[in-house]
C-alpha cells in the first residue's frame, strides 16, 4: 500500500499523484516505469515515473484518464492509498552530452520527458523542449520544463497556446534551422511514428519512450511485445526505450487496439 | 537413509512391524488401486472448481494397506524431496493421520500442493513395487493430498520444530515453490528468512499459472500461512534487482541469498503473425485469468474470450491453457502439438482431463502463420503437417514436415505455450553472475551455489523449465548447503 500525499489537477483528465514509495524514489533513474494498481481487483497499469524525491520518499507520476482504471487512479486523493506499487521498471534512459537534442511530448507523454529533459541538461547538453497538445488546457508541466531547457516551443491544434500547428512543424522547423543531434520523443504512438518518420527523412538519432499493454511488467507475460528491426522486442525489460526509426509503430498501434 | 533418520515414523517402531503383520502380501495385492473421485466434465467445464474431489478416510486406509512398506523402498528415492513415503502412507494405514501430515512435513514444504501438480507417474508411483507384479502402484499422490487436506480441514495444523533463532539473516528472491521451499528449510534451522516477491501475490506460479480447478488459491495459501507461522517474512511488490540491489541486500544485512526468480519470458515460435490481436503467450493469459481475476464479476482486468481457441505446445502449461479456455466459454478447443501424443510432456491425468473436457488434439500439426481480419484480429492459423522421423537429442521422436500438407484452420484466439526462457532480471542487475548460454544462473549441482559465494539459486532460473517438486527439491538442497556455509 503506497499512500497519495500530494494531488494536482493538470487538466479535466490528467491529474498529477505524489505517491510515497520511498525504495523506489531512491532506485529509479529518468526513463524508469512503475506498475500500479488501484483496488484488490485492479488492473496492473504501467506509469512512468515524472519526477522523485529521495529525502520526501516519493515518486510522481502523472495520469490521464482514459479507461476505467485510470479514471479510478484519478479520482484518488491525498490520503488515499494505491494497492501496489512495483518499480522501477524498464531500462533507464541513456544519457550522454551528444550536443544538441530536441525533446518532443505530446499530451501527457511530458511528464515521463521531464527527468529525461532534466538530464540531458545536467549531461551539458543544449536543450530544445516542444511542447504539444490539442490545446491550451492540455499543455502540461511548462513552467517545470523552462528552468532545463535553452527554449521551449509550444505547438497546439487549435492555436489556443504558443503556435498552431503539430509537434512535428515545431520539431521540423528546429531541425532546418540547427543541427540536432539526436531527438527524444514521447507521447501517443501515433505523435511517435510521425516524429519518427520525420527525422528519419533527415536522418537525426531518436529515441521513442512507448507505452503499451502491459501486465506484470517484468518480462512474463509478452503482452508489451513488438517489432524492433523485424525482431519481436518487449517493452517493458527491452525498453521502453527504443531508437524509434527501428520501431514498427503500425504494429504497435494495432496492438494498442487489442481490447478496444 | 533417511526413512530410517530424522523421522518420526522409522521403519524399525514397533507399530509399523505390527501393521506389516496385518495382512499378507496376497491379501494386499489383491486390493484394486483407489479411483480419484472426479468432477463430471459437463459440469466442471462451466465453473472453475477443483476436477479432482480428493478421496475419503475410507478409501485411504484401504489405499494405505496396498503398501508393502518395503525394506528398501524404491518411491522414495523416485522423490526429488525424498519424501518417507512409507512411513506416511503407514501412519494413514493406522488411521493417524495427522501424524501422516507430519511426516510429510519433515521434508516437504508444500505437500498439500505436491499432492495435487507432482508428477507422480514419473516419480515416486514410478519406482513402486507393484510394477513388477505388473499391477497399478500405489497412489501415493492421492494419499499425500489426502493426509495435507484432513490436517488442514481438521484446523488442527502441525507446524514444525524450529531451531533457536541464530540471527542469521537470508533473503530468498521468488515466492514460488523453489523459494516457498528453501524459506520454509532455512526457518526450520532457526534462520531470519525474508521472501522477496516482484508481483502482488505471494506464490509464484502457483497462483498466476496453475489454475483454481487444478490448484485452489486456498490451498496455497495456508501453505503460506504456515510459513509465515514459522516466522518467514514476506515483502511483494519488491523485485530484487531493481527495487533493491545485491548490494542493497548486503548493506540490509543479508548474509545469503537464494534466487528464485523463477522462468520469466515466455518463448515464442517466430512466425508471420505470432504479434496479430488475438495471440498471446500462455503466460499472459492464465495470468489475466487467475491473479488478475479476469472473467470474473467486479474484477477490472480483461482478457480476450475466443469461441475458437487454439493452444500451440504439449506441456503441462498447455493443458491449464486449453482447459481455462473451455471454461471461460470457448466453444471449441484445441491442442496443436507438433509431435504425437507419446512424446507429449503433459501428465496423463491432464491430457486425460483435457479430452473429457471436449478438447481436440491436433497433434503432428506445427503452425507456420497466423492470418488476420481486416481489424488486425486473427481469423485462420496455417499449420503444417507433420509425421515422425528420427529421435532428437532427448530421445524424442522429432518431427518432420509432410511436404505440401498445409492445413487453414478458423481460429479467433491463439495461445502460445511452446516453453519459457529465464529471468534476465537477476543476470542483468548482477553482472558477476556467471550465466549460461541460455541465460540460466550456473550453480555447483549438490550445494545449489552460484559464481557469487553467498548466492545460491534454485528452480526454473537455474533449469530454464521444471516442475514444481523439482524445484522445491531446488530449494532443499540450497537451504542445507546454504545453512553449512553460514554455520562455519
Amino acid at each position: 500500500m503506497n499512500k497519495i500525499i500530494e494531488k494536482e489537477h493538470f487538466s479535466e483528465k490528467v491529474v498529477k499523484l505524489v505517491v510515497e514509495a520511498p525504495m523506489i524514489a531512491r532506485s529509479r533513474r529518468p526513463g524508469h516505469f512503475v506498475i500500479v494498481r488501484a483496488g484488490e481487483h485492479g488492473e496492473r497499469i504501467p506509469l512512468t515515473i515524472a519526477d522523485a524525491d529521495i529525502e520526501r520518499g516519493t515518486i510522481t507520476l502523472v495520469i490521464q484518464a482514459i479507461g476505467n482504471s485510470t479514471q479510478k487512479i484519478c479520482a484518488l486523493n491525498p490520503g488515499d492509498y494505491l494497492t501496489d506499487v512495483v518499480g522501477p521498471l524498464g531500462k533507464a534512459t541513456h544519457i550522454e552530452n551528444v550536443g544538441t537534442v530536441v525533446c518532443c511530448g505530446g499530451g501527457v507523454g511530458v511528464a515521463p520527458l521531464l527527468p529525461i529533459i532534466k538530464a540531458m541538461k545536467q549531461a551539458g547538453n543544449k536543450v530544445i523542449t516542444v511542447l504539444a497538445a490539442r490545446s491550451k488546457d492540455l499543455i502540461i508541466l511548462e513552467d517545470q520544463v523552462r528552468p532545463y531547457s535553452d527554449e521551449v516551443i509550444i505547438m497546439t491544434d487549435d492555436g489556443s497556446y504558443g503556435r498552431q500547428g503539430l509537434v512535428t512543424n515545431g520539431v521540423e522547423e528546429v531541425i532546418q534551422r540547427e543541427k540536432v543531434d539526436q531527438v527524444v520523443t514521447i507521447g501517443p504512438a501515433i505523435m511517435m511514428k510521425f516524429v519518427s518518420l520525420l527525422t528519419k527523412k533527415y536522418n537525426v538519432p531518436t529515441v521513442c519512450s512507448l507505452n503499451t499493454i502491459m501486465v506484470d511488467g517484468t518480462g512474463m507475460c509478452g503482452a508489451c511485445r513488438i517489432t524492433v528491426e523485424g525482431k519481436t522486442r518487449f517493452v517493458c525489460i527491452d525498453g521502453p526505450e527504443f531508437d524509434a526509426h527501428k520501431v514498427d509503430f503500425d504494429e504497435m498501434l494495432m496492438r494498442l487496439r487489442s481490447y478496444n | 537413509m533417511s526413512n530410517n533418520n530424522n523421522t518420526s515414523a522409522p521403519r524399525d517402531a514397533q507399530w509399523r512391524e505390527d501393521l506389516r503383520k496385518r495382512l499378507t502380501a496376497k491379501e494386499r495385492t489383491a486390493i484394486a488401486r483407489v479411483k480419484m473421485p472426479e468432477l463430471d466434465p459437463q459440469y466442471r467445464v462451466t465453473c472453475n472448481e477443483e476436477v479432482n474431489q480428493g478421496i475419503n478416510a475410507e478409501q485411504a486406509v484401504i489405499e494405505a494397506s496396498r503398501c508393502m512398506d518395503c525394506p528398501d523402498p524404491q518411491c522414495v528415492t523416485g522423490c526429488p524431496v525424498n519424501i518417507n513415503i512409507p512411513g506416511f502412507i503407514k501412519n494413514i494405514e493406522r488411521g493417524d493421520f495427522h501424524a501422516a501430515a507430519v511426516v510429510l512435513k519433515e521434508t516437504s514444504a508444500l505437500p498439500a500442493v505436491c499432492g495435487r501438480v507432482c508428477p507422480q507417474e514419473k516419480q515416486c508411483e514410478s519406482r513402486c513395487i507393484y510394477h513388477k507384479m505388473k499391477k497399478e502402484p500405489v497412489a501415493i499422490g492421492y494419499l499425500e493430498r489426502f493426509a495435507a487436506d484432513t490436517e488442514r480441514l481438521s484446523g488442527n495444523i502441525a507446524q514444525p520444530t524450529i531451531a533457536d533463532k541464530n540471527g542469521i539473516k537470508v533473503a530468498v528472491v521468488g515466492s514460488g515453490p523453489a523459494g516457498l521451499s528453501f524459506a520454509g528449510d532455512m526457518a526450520k534451522r532457526g534462520f531470519s528468512v525474508t521472501v522477496f516477491e516482484a508481483l502482488h501475490e505471494i506464490g509464484g506460479v502457483l497462483k498466476y499459472g496453475i489454475p483454481e480447478f487444478r490448484l485452489p488459491n486456498a490451498v496455497v495459501e495456508v501453505e503460506i500461512d504456515g510459513l509465515r507461522a514459522m516466522g518467514v517474512e514476506f515483502i511483494k511488490d519488491c523485485i530484487v534487482g531493481k527495487t533493491l540491489t545485491y548490494d542493497d541486500l548486503h548493506e540490509m544485512g543479508f548474509k545469503g541469498i537464494f534466487v528464485a526468480s523463477g522462468a520469466g519470458l515466455p518463448r515464442f515460435m517466430g512466425i508471420p503473425g505470432e504479434n496479430l490481436n488475438g495471440v498471446m503467450s500462455s503466460n499472459e493469459y492464465l495470468t489475466r485469468v487467475n491473479l488478475m481475476g479476469a472473467g470474473r464479476a467486479d474484477w477490472d482486468t480483461p482478457v480476450l474470450q475466443g469461441k475458437r481457441v487454439a493452444v500451440i505446445g504439449g506441456g503441462n502449461t498447455a493443458m491449464d491453457s486449453v482447459r481455462t479456455a473451455r471454461r471461460m466459454g470457448a466453444e471449441t478447443v484445441m491442442i496443436i502439438y507438433r509431435r504425437s501424443e507419446a512424446e507429449m510432456p503433459a501428465r496423463v491425468e491432464e491430457v486425460k482431463h483435457a479430452k473429457e473436457e471436449g478438447v481436440q488434439f491436433l497433434t503432428l500439426h506445427n503452425p507456420i502463420e497466423y492470418k488476420a481480419d481486416d481489424k488486425g484480429r486473427v481469423s485462420t492459423m496455417l499449420v503444417q503437417k507433420m509425421e515422425l522421423g528420427e529421435p532428437d537429442a532427448d530421445g524424442r521422436r522429432s518431427p518432420v514436415a509432410i511436404e505440401g500438407a498445409i492445413e487453414e484452420i478458423p481460429v479467433d484466439l491463439v495461445i502460445v505455450s511452446v516453453g519459457v526462457s529465464p529471468n534476465p532480471l537477476i543476470p542483468n542487475a548482477i553482472s558477476q553472475l556467471e550465466t549460461s548460454r541460455r541465460g540460466t544462473i550456473v550453480v555447483d549441482e549438490s550445494t545449489m551455489q552460484s559464481s557469487l559465494d553467498d548466492l545460491y539459486a534454485g528452480g526454473d532460473i537455474v533449469r530454464g523449465g521444471a516442475t514444481v517438486i523439482l524445484a522445491m527439491g531446488d530449494g532443499r538442497r540450497a537451504a542445507a548447503s546454504m545453512a553449512e556455509a553460514l554455520s562455519k
